[in-house]
């Protein structure tokens, strides 16, 4: 159970890291990845995905 | 450096030549209307002109001589706009919210002082894009802390969408952050859906008029906190025709009614090619006469800037122009240390020269109200690069500055940008037909100098282009021009 980011989309804007409640997002190599042992796709915190929420380029943080 | 006039000007691009500046500087003394607050408009309160008159946004008059420089170190943003996809960007692109590189704050600082040490002209630092200065918060404070310790006298300034303004207004003012720009394309949710697909507010995406109504309610709160604080406060908004374009009336009058200083009304900017909402699915921005028209009606509401030239997220340099090429990543030195030689000589050099300026548009003034042609405007497009005269070849311009004579003045009212015609040597006709096509409206053009062959067309599409006033303020220039115009054909109706 886990969100990834689509790295060919991802603009590097950094919203997502800052929005993710579990900071399963991290800045490695020039791109931003989800850690999946970490993501828990929002449960317990919100109803939908913070990261899929506040992204700017459509289908880019989704579900694995 | 042939004519003494150029000599600062030719600076502006060329390395700086201090001794020349100083020599200027003190050649003119403070004999006339020179000095201190007499560059001051009538109409403007001394401690408001005290911290505008450097800013290039805040001022037309400044805009002349200062420049500003945006670091773009707050990529993330928490509204989707129409004009706006966060996925395209190019190097040779000119408009808001692009950018070539994204900078750390550290960068931002080396940056900002590499700029500081070779460009005299700066004055203002900006976060603007891409992404929200407010929503990307963390970001935008980092960069400011440090630049406000190693350069304390830069302005520094921030553009947002207005929706986390709220939270950061009290930081902003403890941190001197004295210029806040808004970005309020409506003030009717309705109008506002057709703008904006969605927001992030509170963990959440909202959606269509829901969406908008929080917007704009942030943004009402957002300026009137502003105004409380005693920060200036500019307005943008995009003229999006048939969306938008009649509700701006609305929206000068809603800014006006809580303060905001200015006013930016600006062109949308739609091509398929940028991948917006906008672009591809065929909206188009408006003529510049149509965001004319649109400036006219709006005068006498909040004031109009109309000097704005729709910058990058990481231009550098004075308005007309970007040097942001000089200053990449790549060219920043690992260290680098502030030094304000550069930029305390210019002012000086400033302090005298806007100065004259000022006698010299009042000179124009009178000149005009001596002609006294009843009604009788004029547009006049002048080729620039900087300094406020006219002091470009026609064919090196990729800019032309307008400005309307009539018998309130010589007012600037915009620019038209344009590719330069001279590609070295030869001229290509398709250029010359568009820069035909950019001067629409416009009768008469001022420059540098101009060959016979561009002349002869401009003629033949019936604007008469001269250089017999090169080098000149731009005022002085235009004045004659209209006493010449209205003096030899009384009857004639132009433009």
């Amino acid at each position: 159970m886990a969100f990834k980011i689509v790295a060919s989309q991802c603009t590097a804007c950094s919203a997502c890291e800052f929005e993710c409640p579990t900071g399963a997002i991290k800045f490695k190599n020039d791109a931003y990845i989800i850690d999946p042992k970490i993501c828990t796709e929002c449960e317990g915190h919100f109803d939908t995905q913070q990261c899929a929420n506040v992204c700017p380029v459509p289908k880019t943080c989704v579900k694995v | 450096m042939g004519q003494p006039v150029t000599i600062s000007l030719d600076s502006l691009i060329a390395p700086v030549d201090l001794d020349a500046m100083k020599r200027t500087a003190a050649s003119g003394g403070c004999s006339s209307s020179s000095c201190g607050s007499s560059t001051r408009p009538e109409d403007m309160d001394a401690e408001v002109w005290e911290r505008i008159k450097d800013h290039p946004c805040y001022s037309e008059e400044a805009h002349h001589y200062f420049a500003r420089m945006h670091v773009a170190v707050a990529p993330a943003c928490n509204i989707q706009c129409n004009y706006c996809n966060r996925k395209y960007d190019c190097a040779n692109e000119s408009r808001p919210g692009v950018a070539s590189e994204k900078l750390t704050p550290d960068q931002a600082r080396r940056k900002v002082i590499a700029v500081a040490n070779e460009v005299p002209q700066l004055s203002v630092l900006g976060i603007a894009g891409p992404g929200d200065a407010c929503y990307d918060w963390k970001k935008t404070q980092a960069t400011f802390a440090a630049i406000a310790k190693d350069i304390p006298d830069v302005k520094l300034c921030i553009s947002t969408n207005g929706l986390a303004l709220p939270d950061h207004v009290d930081e902003l003012a403890d941190m001197n952050v004295d210029h806040v720009t808004i970005t309020i394309n409506m003030v009717d949710p309705e109008i506002g859906a057709k703008i904006y697909p969605w927001i992030y507010f509170r963990n959440r995406r909202w959606t269509g008029v829901e969406a908008s109504q929080i917007l704009h309610e942030r943004q009402m709160q957002g300026l009137e906190m502003l105004i409380a604080r005693g920060v200036l406060t500019k307005i943008n908004s995009v003229m999006i025709p048939g969306v938008n374009d009649e509700h701006l009336i609305e929206v000068n009058r809603w800014v006006k009614a809580r303060g905001a200083f200015l006013h930016n009304v600006m062109p949308l900017i739609s091509d398929p090619a940028h991948g917006t909402h906008y672009g591809l699915t065929g909206q188009r921005g408006p003529s510049a006469m149509e965001l004319k028209a649109l400036q006219d009606r709006l005068e006498g509401g909040a004031k109009l800037m109309r000097h704005c030239r729709q910058c990058r997220a990481d231009a550098v340099g004075l308005l007309g122009e970007d040097r942001g090429q000089e200053f990449t990543l790549d060219q920043l030195p690992e260290s680098v240390d502030y030094d304000p030689a550069k930029r305390t000589a210019y002012r000086e050099f400033v302090a005298v020269e806007r100065g004259d300026h000022v006698a010299a548009k009042q000179a124009a003034a009178a000149a005009i109200q001596e002609a006294a042609a009843e009604g009788q405007s004029l547009l006049v497009a002048v080729a620039t690069k900087g300094g406020g005269r006219v002091n470009e070849h026609f064919g090196h311009a990729k800019e032309f500055q307008i400005y309307e004579a009539s018998s309130k003045g010589v007012v600037f009212v915009g620019h038209r940008k344009v590719e330069a015609y001279c590609l070295g040597g030869f001229g290509e006709d398709a250029t010359l037909d568009a820069v035909i096509a950019a001067l629409e409206g416009v009768r008469h053009v001022l420059c540098a100098k101009i060959g016979d062959c561009p002349k002869d067309m401009l003629e033949a599409a019936g604007i008469a282009a001269s250089d017999a006033y090169a080098y000149e303020y731009a005022e002085t220039a235009i004045g004659a021009l209209y006493a010449e115009t209205f003096a030899s054909a009384p009857s004639q109706a132009v433009a």
